[in-house]
């Protein structure tokens, strides 16, 4: 268990995010609020990686704006190669179809859908069939085979939350987002949700990027990067649910690393 | 409580627009329709008491029963003599005695003018008073007639005409075309020449001779010395009069007749337009109800709380209620305030296709204040009454539960059922009027009451239907536009009672349009076909005075005009045989031929010699008669001098119904002694070709009276079927006001939808559907619950019009079910676009939905 020094991670190539000087402030004059100060980050390929943080602290917004779903004030964001900052609203689009997987923590799917028109929506959307055999993978490694045919309405809140997850992974995208996924599930659906997105990053070669305020979920990541007053104060490799525990403690008794 | 509806009315504003804005059209019609109905009646009685003012007696002209009615020959009991004695009675002021005829106006260019009812056509005689005008008719230019040469016309037909002053006038009565020369122009109130009649004025001898005889009027109008009493002046006026042939009335006695007829004009318009604001305002309650339905799920944990905190269900059902009258009480303000804006619109408009009302001030009655709020509120808490009821209903252990359930899933199982029933109901009446064979206004009645009840039943069954229209509708848009049109199906089949709702909304008005189409289509066919079958003449010429009848010499002259190959004279008198009585016509049998299509069933045309007649299937059977009958009859017009005269006839032939002939068919010889006036009825002419024109022809060879109306094969048809175009579009009119108020219903559903589905539609542009393909999914659900309303309204209208053909078409033998496709493709077509423009709106509030805001919504 080794504590990591709070040094920013070099943007390389392996990376299927980055950011640099990523700035984003809300408001202004009196009621300016930085929610992220000039964060410099890089998320690793075939990699598993939680954000943590107390509330306020950024992590949500640093994921938007990761995602494209918010704009920046400054600094860049790049999925891959391409910087956000220069994309429309129709290219940021289809950057989401085509390169970005979500999972939220409600309100993943359409109710109207099956979970199977659910997992292929974004390749409906994007008038693409499906890749059939990773479609398979997917729906098997997160357990939906049976349950294809059932309406969300019909399905437990874990099981719901697979689909979002099969959903994500069904694009086959450089990355997912996942924010707050285990936020709406009992502990033991929250840790098979879990223990299926780790699965999938390893057995399936994907990236994801988590935002979780549970020290249990961001101990299934590889690594976990914290936030405080919207920058990055630390990072752990390898975590247990201890050492995250350990260091957001450390947040709540006021001590800092600066 | 009263806070709390204060406060969510306030709180809704942008969601309760469109509710509002139904209420207030709805409310508008009401309040503009009885507005203007006052405004109407206010003016006309106005027009009236101009009309009777300084009348405090007026003497009328009655002829005893059989004396001489010719005009010109007319001996009244009103001469000159009885004018001077009434003159001489102490209370008696102004005496005018008046004569009134009808006269018919050529234009400069020769055409007839004025009104094809020949009663607005009116002529009168000009009595110049002590300055040299008659009051009556108030002097615009030149002066009046003195000369037998002389005649004035009212201001507006001169200037329809053509003519100024000095010019040429040419006009007849019932002979032939007279000309004088027009002195002057006057003014005039009276709504028959307002509404599209002509005015003439000669001087009084001239009209004597035309239209009464030298020295008789038809009326004397007699003015009261001031402080004179009408009753005594009549009493007096009374008692100078001859037994016989005069009437007296006082001005107050004519001003409450004048009164009565207005009322009754009026009111019949009113109910008429009032019937029309029902039926929108019945379709604003399928928005009022949709509405308050969603506001109420919306509310589902603040109305649980409260109920948590300890209000009753009672006080939360009120709440709900206080809240629909609030609503109702600002739009039915602001409706009745549009209303005057219909109200002012109205008249020039209902003018303009020369109706004539006289203009006058706004008149609004308190009462028709209160009537227009009253409906707007109870029309709006109404349709929150079933709504509010769901409010009751919420537990106060809702208010707890942390996750959004969703609403339970009603069955619509007694809905269908309930549905079925009542639609099964309606079927009935029209089910068993359509066995008829004959009807009369109780079957239309309980036909309408019918069809009534089948659409009550069709709005319940909506939901239920929704699944499999909306499906295959949705199924077309999912092959088109991909998922978002899958999207869209699937989301206008999430609610089916708010998409059955919003369609049935648009289906009523579509139903009676199409309807009404059908209806009146597939009449006009049968009349044409019915005046084509019985008509092979090219063209036809009568007469369009009061008095009908072409001179006998009319014959020989349309015989020579160029391009006439056959030329037919009828003449009819009405004949009374046994049981049956009918028209009789006299016809040239030789020339008859030509012109008509007569199918006999026994004997032929031909067969039909002096003395004998052939009879139609119907009157045969009516009378009783069979081929080679003796039948003894009268014939002629009971009112004639001599009476009906007693007839014999041998029956030789029976034909089929044909409408050129009617009843009966005998020699022109028999016949036209009886004829009114023994004249001829009609001429009808064969053309050698048909390529030309004849008319312009045939008008010179009757040296272009202005009492003749020529009409071709297209002219005959469109009179006898009568001016339904105009009807139709005016129906159409009203009924598009219910079409807009459905159209803000589509709106407001739509507006729902988007609203209710932030969170949804923010996950999907996330997960990368683009702001195009937002816009597409909303505007595609827009156009396939409009999809479902036209089927709906298409549908029911074509069913409906084909149940009651039998009450649609009346007594036309002729008629069967007619589907004008174009026009129907026209509504089909008129109700998805109304989709795509309802949609532009909440489309366009959709695609500029904050992603992040769209996710974290509540």
């Amino acid at each position: 268990m080794s504590y990591a020094p709070a040094r920013p991670a070099a943007p390389t190539g392996t990376a299927a995010a980055s950011a640099t000087g990523l700035t984003k402030v809300y408001g202004s004059g009196e009621t300016r609020v930085v929610a992220l100060d000039a964060v410099d980050v890089a998320f690793e390929r075939g990699r598993f990686t939680a954000i943590m943080g107390p509330s306020g602290s950024g992590k949500s917004t640093l994921m938007h704006c990761m995602a494209g779903l918010d704009t920046v004030s400054a600094g860049s964001a790049r999925i891959g190669e391409v910087e956000l900052a220069r994309l429309g609203d129709r290219e940021l689009t289809r950057l989401r179809r085509d390169k970005i997987g979500f999972v939220f923590q409600a309100f993943n799917l359409l109710p109207t859908l099956t979970a199977y028109e659910n997992i292929t929506l974004p390749a409906a959307i994007a008038g693409r069939t499906h890749d059939r055999a990773w479609f398979e993978r997917v729906v098997h490694a997160v357990g939906l085979a049976d349950r294809l045919g059932h309406r969300p309405a019909q399905l437990s809140g874990g099981q719901q939350q697979r689909v979002a997850v099969a959903r994500a992974l069904a694009s086959r995208p450089e990355i997912i987002f996942a924010d707050e996924p285990t936020g709406n599930l009992d502990s033991r659906s929250g840790a098979e949700l879990l223990g299926f997105l780790r699965e999938s990053v390893h057995s399936l070669e994907q990236t994801v990027v988590m935002v979780t305020h549970d020290p249990v979920a961001a101990a299934y990541a590889d690594r976990v990067i914290f936030l405080a007053d919207g920058r990055i104060v630390d990072e752990v490799q390898a975590p247990s649910a201890e050492a995250v525990l350990d260091r957001m403690r450390r947040f709540e008794t006021g001590e800092r690393i600066s | 409580m009263l806070r709390t509806a204060l406060r969510n009315v306030l709180a809704h504003k942008a969601r309760l627009i469109m509710t509002a804005l139904a209420v207030m059209f709805g409310v508008a019609f009401v309040s503009g329709t009885l507005v203007f109905g006052d405004t109407v009646g206010g003016a006309l009685r106005g027009a009236s008491a101009k009309n009777l003012d300084g009348v405090a007696v007026a003497v009328g002209h009655e002829p005893p029963a059989g004396a001489e009615t010719e005009p010109g020959k007319t001996r009244t009991a009103l001469d000159d003599a009885l004018a001077a004695k009434i003159r001489g009675l102490p209370g008696a002021g102004s005496v005018r005695p008046s004569v009134n005829g009808h006269a018919a106006l050529a234009a400069k260019d020769g055409k007839p003018l004025g009104a094809d009812t020949p009663w607005q056509n009116l002529a009168a005689n000009y009595v110049s008073g002590k300055d040299g005008g008659d009051p009556r008719y108030p002097l615009a230019r030149g002066r009046g007639p003195a000369a037998v040469g002389e005649l004035a016309l009212d201001a507006k037909t001169a200037e329809k005409a053509g003519y100024r002053i000095g010019d040429t006038v040419r006009f007849a009565t019932t002979g032939p075309t007279l000309t004088k020369k027009l002195v002057g122009l006057v003014g005039t109130d009276d709504p028959r020449v307002t509404a599209g009649g002509t005015l003439a004025l000669f001087d009084t001898a001239t009209a004597q001779r035309m239209f009464v005889s030298p020295g008789h009027y038809d009326e004397i109008v007699v003015g009261a010395r001031p402080g004179t009493d009408q009753t005594r002046l009549a009493a007096d006026v009374r008692a100078l009069l001859p037994q016989q042939g005069a009437t007296v009335s006082t001005g107050a006695e004519l001003a409450r007749e004048q009164a009565a007829v207005t009322e009754q004009s009026t009111k019949a318009l009113t109910q008429a337009l009032l019937v029309f604001a029902g039926i929108a305002l019945f379709v604003g309650v399928f928005i009022i109800a949709n509405t308050f339905t969603m506001l109420i799920a919306q509310r589902t944990r603040e109305i649980a709380l409260l109920r948590a905190v300890g209000a009753s269900r009672r006080q939360v059902v009120r709440s709900v209620l206080i809240e629909a009258a609030l609503l109702g009480l600002g739009a039915s303000a602001a409706g009745f305030v549009l209303g005057l804006g219909i109200a002012t619109a109205l008249p020039p408009l209902v003018n303009s296709a020369g109706a004539g009302l006289p203009s006058g001030p706004l008149v609004i009655s308190p009462g028709t204040v209160f009537a227009a709020l009253l409906v707007g509120v109870v029309v709006t808490v109404l349709a929150a009454w079933l709504p509010s009821r769901k409010a009751a209903r919420i537990a106060p252990v809702e208010a707890m539960s942390s996750v959004d359930a969703p609403p339970a899933v009603r069955g619509l199982v007694l809905r269908n059922v309930l549905g079925t029933l009542t639609a099964a109901l309606g079927l009935l009446p029209m089910g068993y009027v359509a066995t008829l064979a004959k009807t009369d206004e109780a079957d239309l009645l309980a036909a309408l009451f019918g069809a009534g009840l089948f659409m009550l039943g069709l709005i319940m069954l909506a939901p239920l239907l929704s699944r499999p229209v909306v499906g295959l509708a949705g199924r077309v848009t999912a092959a088109v536009f991909g998922v978002s049109g899958k999207l869209a199906k699937e989301n206008a089949l999430r609610n089916p009672r708010r998409t059955a709702a919003t369609a049935s909304a648009l289906m009523i008005g579509l139903c009676l349009i199409t309807g009404l189409t059908v209806s009146v289509n597939s009449a006009q066919r049968a009349v044409a076909a019915e005046v084509t079958a019985g008509n092979a003449a090219d063209y036809r010429i009568t007469n369009s005075s009061m008095d009908g009848g072409l001179p006998t010499d009319t014959l020989a002259k349309v015989e020579q005009a160029p391009g006439v190959a056959t030329a037919a004279p009828l003449a009819s008198a009405p004949l009374e045989i046994g049981s049956g009585f009918g028209i009789v016509n006299g016809a040239g049998i030789k020339s008859l031929a030509p012109v008509t299509d007569l199918h006999f069933t026994r004997g032929s045309l031909g067969a039909i010699g002096p003395g004998e007649l052939a009879v139609s299937q119907e009157f045969a059977k009516s009378a009783g008669l069979a081929v080679g009958d003796t039948a003894k009859g009268r014939i002629g017009s009971s009112f004639a001098p001599g009476g009906a005269e007693p007839v014999t006839f041998k029956v030789v032939g029976i034909y089929e119904p044909n409408r050129t002939v009617g009843d009966a068919l005998g020699t022109l010889t028999d016949v036209l002694p009886h004829a009114t006036g023994k004249k001829l009825d009609t001429v009808l002419i064969k053309a050698t070709s048909a390529d030309r024109d004849l008319t312009s022809g045939l008008r010179t060879a009757l040296d272009n009276s202005p009492l003749l109306k020529v009409q071709d094969r297209d002219q005959i048809i469109a009179a006898e079927s009568g001016d339904v175009d105009t009807v139709l579009n005016m129906m159409y009119g009203l009924l598009g006001m219910s079409v807009l108020i459905a159209v803000l219903g589509v709106i407001n559903t739509l507006a729902m939808s988007v609203f209710e589905r932030t969170r949804e539609i923010g996950m999907l542009r996330a997960i990368g559907l683009d702001r195009a393909g937002v816009r597409r999914m909303v505007r595609l659900e827009s156009i396939v619950i409009c999809a479902f309303g036209a089927v709906l309204g298409i549908g029911s209208g074509v069913f409906l019009a084909w149940l009651n053909s039998g009450v649609a078409g009346g007594n036309l033998d002729a008629y069967e079910t007619v589907l004008p496709w174009l026009r129907l493709t026209v509504f089909a077509v008129l109700a998805l676009a109304i989709g795509l423009l309802a949609a532009i709106w909440p489309a366009r509030r959709a695609a500029r939905l904050n992603v992040l805001a769209a996710i974290n919504a509540q």
